[in-house]
Order: C-alpha cells, then sequence, then structure tokens
C-alpha cells in the first residue's frame, strides 16, 4: 500500500485537486496498483497546487502542480517510487519557501489527514489540553498571558487580557465565541486551519472554555467557506465520540459542547459585537461598547470573542508553554504571524513567520514579485480596511507598532499586491463602496459617509472643483475615523488616504513631494 | 409560480426541529433556503408568528444579510468575487465579459432560469484570483475563456 496526499483544501480544489484525484483513482485501478489517497490540508504554496505527495521509504516525495492530464506520465515514470519527473519537487519541506517559516500554529497544515484524530494525535495534537486540564484556570490564562499572543483577527487586542476578564466576570453561564468571519480580500488563514486541521481550533476553544468557566463554544463560520464548515463538523464529530467535547471531558469532569453556526454573507459581522448580535439571530448591528463583550457578550453572558487563528494558536502555548511562543517576535508582537500573499504576485500562499521580517524579503524573496512581471505599485496590508503601501515603505517590519507608526495596520495578515496597472483613484473609490455596501447602518459617519466619499472621489476624478473636493474628502475621512462606532466606517478612510498621499496623479492631483 | 401551501409543510418542519436551539433564526432561514433554493415572502408570517417575532423582524433580517434571496434562483448559482485580490488579477474584466455573456446583471436570473448572477466579496481563494463558484464550487484564476468553459459544462447539467 503506498499512500499519496492530494489536499482537500478550497484553492486546490478550485485548481481541480478532485479531478486529479478522480483520474489517479481510476489509473491506479487498472494498473492494479495499491494505493490509498489521503485528503491533507494544504502545504500552502499555491502555485504548486494541485500538488501530490507520495509517501516512500526516503519521506514525502512532492510533485506540482500536477493536471490530470499529468497522471499517466507519473505513474509511466514511477511515481509511486518516488522518481524524476518534469513535475519532481522533491521534498517540500526542504523549499526554502516552506524551510523558512516558523510554522507553530500550522505545524501540521499539509502533513495530517485533517479529520484525523489518530493523525492528530500522533503529531502532538491534544497535548495543550491535556496541560490544561492539570492547571488551575488562572495557570492556563497566564501561560496566554505570558506568550504575548495578541488577537489575529486583526485589532492586536492582549489575548491574555481578555480571557483573564472573562475569568473574573461571575455568571451562571459563559461562552466562547470563535469569529470565523474571514471577509478580507487577501485572507484564508483562517480557512486553511479550518480545513487542514480542525482539531487545533476545537482543541483551542476548549481549553479557552476550561479557563473562563464556558461550557458552550460557537464558530461563527462565513457561508462562503462550505469546505471549512465540511472539515469543521466531522472533526466536532470524532472529538465528542471520543471524548475531547462534551461532558466530562477525558474523564475531568469538565463540560464543554460545540457547534458549528454558519453566517450569511455580511462583511460586518466580522466585527466582534455584530457577530454576536447575527449569532442570537438578529441583525448584524453593531452594538455600542461599553459594556465589553467579555462582560456582557453573547446572551448577554460573559464571552471570550476570538479570531480563528488566536484561538488555533492556544495549543501549541500551552503545550510548551507561553515562554516558547514569546520567544519568537519581535517588540511587542510576540510569536509568528500566518501571512497570506495574495493577488498579483508569483509565489501566493501561506507564510507562517516570527514577526520582524521586512515586507520586502516577503514579497520578492519568497513572493516573487509580481505574478503579471510587471514592478509592484501598491500592496494592501490587512484587508479593505488596510492602508495601501508603497515600494517606499517596504523596509517596514512585520510588526504592528512599526506599521501603526505610518499609519498602516497590519490586521489579520493578508497582502494583496497590484502591478503598475492599478488606478489607486479606483481603489480608492471601491473603498467606499465597498462601506456603502457592508455597512451596517447604525451611526451615520459610516452609513452616510462612505456614499458622499463616493460622489467626493468620482467629483474630484472628474477634475470638478478639484482642490476643494479635496480637502472635502480629507474632511470627511476626519469624520469617519473619529465619529464611527467600529472599524468598518473608522478605517475605511485607511486604504482611501494612503492612496490620496501616496498616489495623488491617480487623482488628477500634482504628485506627491519626495 | 411556487405555491407557498406546497412548501409551507417544510418550513414549518424546519420551524419545529429548531424550537429548543438559542438564537435559531438564522439557522432556520438558512435550513429553508437550503431546502427551497429562498425564503418564499409568505414563510415570513409562520416564521415570526412561531418564534414570537414581528414579520418586521424577520423581514429585516432577511434582507440584511446577503446571501438570503427571496426570489427562486436559477438552476446554478454564480458568485464572482469583487473584491481588491481579485481585481489586481483582473475580475472586472470578468464581470463585464460574465454580465455580457449571459446578458444579466447582478441579482438576475437568466431567461431560461439557467443561471443567477450574484456579487461575493472575497471567497478566501485569493492566492489564486480571480475566483467565481458556480453553486457551491470555488474555481480559481478564472479567465473569461475558462467562465465559458465552465457555463457550458454546468448549461442544462443538474
Amino acid at each position: 500500500m503506498t499512500r499519496l496526499f492530494i489536499s482537500r483544501d478550497s484553492t486546490a480544489i478550485s485548481l481541480g485537486a478532485e479531478q486529479v484525484v478522480n483520474v489517479v483513482t481510476q489509473q491506479a485501478a487498472s494498473r492494479g496498483l495499491d494505493i490509498e489517497i489521503v485528503r491533507n490540508g494544504s502545504r500552502g504554496l499555491f502555485w504548486l497546487e494541485p500538488l501530490l505527495e507520495v509517501e516512500t521509504s526516503a519521506g514525502r516525495v512532492a510533485y506540482g502542480p500536477v493536471q490530470p492530464q499529468d497522471v499517466a506520465t507519473l505513474l509511466d515514470n514511477g511515481l509511486l517510487q518516488g522518481k524524476e519527473h518534469a513535475l519532481y519537487l522533491g521534498n517540500i519541506e526542504e523549499l526554502a519557501y516552506f524551510k523558512n517559516q516558523n510554522r507553530l500554529t500550522f505545524a501540521r497544515v499539509g502533513l495530517t489527514d485533517p479529520v484525523s484524530l489518530n493523525d492528530y494525535l500522533a503529531h502532538d495534537g491534544y497535548r495543550g489540553l491535556k496541560n490544561a486540564l492539570a492547571m488551575q484556570p488562572a495557570e492556563i490564562v497566564k501561560h496566554v498571558s505570558d506568550s504575548g499572543l495578541r488577537g489575529r483577527g486583526g485589532a492586536a487586542f492582549p489575548t491574555g487580557i481578555k480571557w483573564n476578564t472573562v475569568m473574573n466576570a461571575p455568571a451562571d453561564q459563559k461562552y466562547i465565541v470563535c469569529n470565523a468571519d474571514e471577509g478580507d480580500s487577501g485572507t484564508f488563514s483562517d480557512r486553511m486551519i479550518m480545513e487542514g486541521d480542525p482539531f487545533v481550533l476545537i482543541e483551542g476553544m476548549t481549553i479557552a472554555g476550561l479557563a473562563v468557566g464556558a461550557t458552550q463554544g460557537y464558530i461563527y463560520l462565513r457561508v462562503e467557506y462550505p469546505h471549512a464548515g465540511i472539515a469543521l463538523n466531522q472533526a466536532i464529530e470524532a472529538a465528542k465520540q471520543h471524548g475531547y467535547l462534551g461532558e466530562n471531558i477525558q474523564n475531568s469532569g469538565k463540560t464543554f459542547n460545540l457547534e458549528v453556526r454558519r453566517g450569511a454573507g455580511a462583511y460586518i459581522c466580522g466585527e466582534e459585537t455584530s457577530l454576536l448580535e447575527s449569532l442570537e439571530g438578529k441583525r448584524g448591528l453593531v452594538r455600542f461598547k461599553p459594556p465589553l463583550p467579555a462582560i456582557v457578550g453573547l446572551f448577554g453572558k460573559p464571552t471570550i470573542v476570538n479570531n480563528v487563528i488566536s484561538l488555533a494558536s492556544v495549543p501549541i502555548i500551552l503545550d510548551k508553554g507561553g515562554n516558547y511562543y514569546r520567544d519568537y517576535g519581535m517588540g511587542r508582537s510576540r510569536g509568528t504571524l500566518p501571512l497570506q500573499l495574495a493577488g498579483n504576485i508569483k509565489h501566493p500562499g501561506l507564510f507562517e513567520v516570527a514577526f520582524g521580517m521586512t515586507l520586502r524579503e516577503l514579497l520578492y524573496e519568497y513572493g516573487g514579485g509580481t505574478a503579471s512581471g510587471r514592478p509592484i505599485r501598491a500592496v494592501q496590508v490587512g484587508g479593505p480596511l488596510g492602508a495601501y503601501m508603497h515600494p517606499g515603505q517596504f523596509d517596514t517590519p512585520l510588526d504592528y507598532e512599526a506599521f501603526a507608526a505610518i499609519s498602516s495596520v497590519l490586521g489579520h495578515g493578508g497582502l494583496v499586491v497590484h502591478d503598475d496597472t492599478v488606478d489607486m483613484a479606483e481603489m480608492a473609490r471601491y473603498a467606499m463602496e465597498f462601506c456603502v455596501e457592508e455597512s451596517c447602518g447604525k451611526c451615520t459617519p459610516c452609513r452616510i459617509g462612505s456614499t458622499r466619499g463616493v460622489e467626493v472621489i468620482d467629483k474630484i476624478v472628474a477634475g470638478i472643483e478639484k482642490d476643494k473636493n479635496t480637502v472635502l474628502l480629507r474632511d470627511l475621512c476626519d469624520t469617519m475615523t473619529f465619529g464611527s462606532l467600529c472599524a468598518m466606517g473608522g478605517m475605511t478612510p485607511f486604504p482611501v488616504l494612503s492612496a490620496l498621499n501616496h498616489y495623488p496623479e491617480d487623482f488628477g492631483l500634482s504628485p506627491a513631494k519626495p | 409560480m411556487h405555491d407557498y401551501q406546497d412548501q409551507k409543510p417544510t418550513v414549518l418542519a424546519i420551524l419545529d426541529t429548531h424550537l429548543s436551539m438559542p438564537g435559531n433564526l438564522l439557522p432556520i432561514l438558512h435550513a429553508i433556503q437550503d431546502d427551497l433554493g429562498y425564503i418564499p415572502t409568505a414563510a415570513v408570517e409562520d416564521i415570526a408568528s412561531t418564534l414570537h417575532l414581528s414579520k418586521a423582524e424577520v423581514h429585516g433580517v432577511i434582507t440584511f444579510y446577503h446571501y438570503f434571496r427571496e426570489t427562486p434562483p436559477g438552476q446554478h448559482t454564480i458568485h464572482i468575487c469583487r473584491a481588491e485580490s481579485c481585481q489586481s488579477m483582473g475580475s472586472k474584466a470578468l464581470e463585464n465579459h460574465a454580465k455580457h455573456t449571459l446578458g444579466i446583471d447582478y441579482h438576475e436570473t437568466t431567461s431560461d432560469g439557467q443561471f443567477s448572477l450574484e456579487a461575493v466579496y472575497c471567497l478566501g481563494n485569493c492566492a489564486c484570483s480571480p475566483s467565481i463558484t458556480i453553486d457551491n464550487e470555488v474555481y480559481g484564476r478564472v479567465s473569461p475563456e475558462k467562465f465559458d468553459q465552465l457555463l457550458a459544462t454546468h448549461q442544462g447539467a443538474e
């Protein structure tokens, strides 16, 4: 029996992984070959998907990108023995793109069968939970605090402080809510974890439940991620059957239940209070803060709301200790950030690395520049509410504070690359248009400001009273920044103003001063 | 057109199985749309009375979320991603091509009932932009030519 690995990741599927699986299965049957195909997560080197790996006596050997018509020659040339072929890549873990990462949170993604509990246990799974079960709640929280972990959803709030608040809030019921409404363009790390290693998220949420005394968890999953939903539900079922979820977890007397709830295509529901409203069955209107969700959250009870990556980073922290995780990174940005290289880039993919690498190294050394071969003109970091960064800023290290210092954000770690054909006035207009589309409508600066923003940008581009309207646009951005209830309206000015400041010529204005 | 009397037992059964679930409105709406393809306007009254909500509240929730629809979809629903990553790889040209080829705009269905066209903001497939979905399946690096091939394979297919 030879084991082959072909990913079940959405992106691999979007490039034809299912067809490759079908052809391999047919060809193996007609040639009488004894094989098993494992549907693993993606290694995250997406220009090589669909990737096919074969387990040989000398380790795993990869081939890619494999199209259905390549399968016959692969088998002819000795695929099952890991022999040479035009698509031969060798051990994927030896490629610089993979080797130079620090895969802590993504340690298992691509390596294991995502929905096999045995595989998870064989690759260090549930070691964090085992340690947590032997600790007092305050000790668990201390490890998370010591790790320096900050919210990976984008806001970068210290996770330990949030957990401590919920732990100390007295209540008959508390909740753990996982924010899996990964709506930022250019991001897919949450999706990859949920499809490629769902147990690590389940384990992280279970540990969170133990830490704060919550017995019920919800994963609020965006409806655009059907494959993630399937993998999560399969893993939850397996965890339940083997005493890792439900009552009396591993004979500890502790209870934790978990359920996946689907969103319905509203970007704003990635904002934590809007998400809670949605989970309660309402329109996703943003709530006023305070009170914080940690005090008055889901159904009025103390609630941890954490992003997928934050929660999925907890098991390794509890396994190896907060200090182990904290030893990666720079300044106040500790640990690793799973970056996502997207848009017009030659080598798109998932790159988990300790904070501190420069944007330039990531974009050119690993990303390989643009897919189109043209110069990079702008990179939007941190999703649709993140600033556009110009090449003069590419030496900025990936660090929350370094980015904040130049009015940019790291956010959820998504990088969308644009080449020199991009029209930045159009991108600024789109940022406002997106806010029109996705505003929950509760506060005026966001609801009305975004519509006025589109109009004003149109006037500037059309050359109507350019100087006056530019002043007006800046004033409007000021109102949105300081007057909006949440980051939707409050951060839409980031892409707009960065486009205006760095690329004024695209608006028909005089070029920026060097 | 569909007769709500034929759909009503499905709606009532869904309501019944979700009664004790906390925060059940979105799961109920999903279940109805999964089964019927959309949420019939006439179902709003049954949902509202069962959950002790006003019709306005239920209507408000249905219309707040882009994903929920109140009209029957075509045989296949195509979602085209309009977000930044896809724009950086030519999604605007793809949008125009799709609208022109199908002869419809967003939120419309072709006259033969085959295809509905919707916009979506990010499918998490940004490493292989531009992306679309047809029904539940995602496709990456969709050029206008690839779009035409996908249309041909889905045309007339169940």
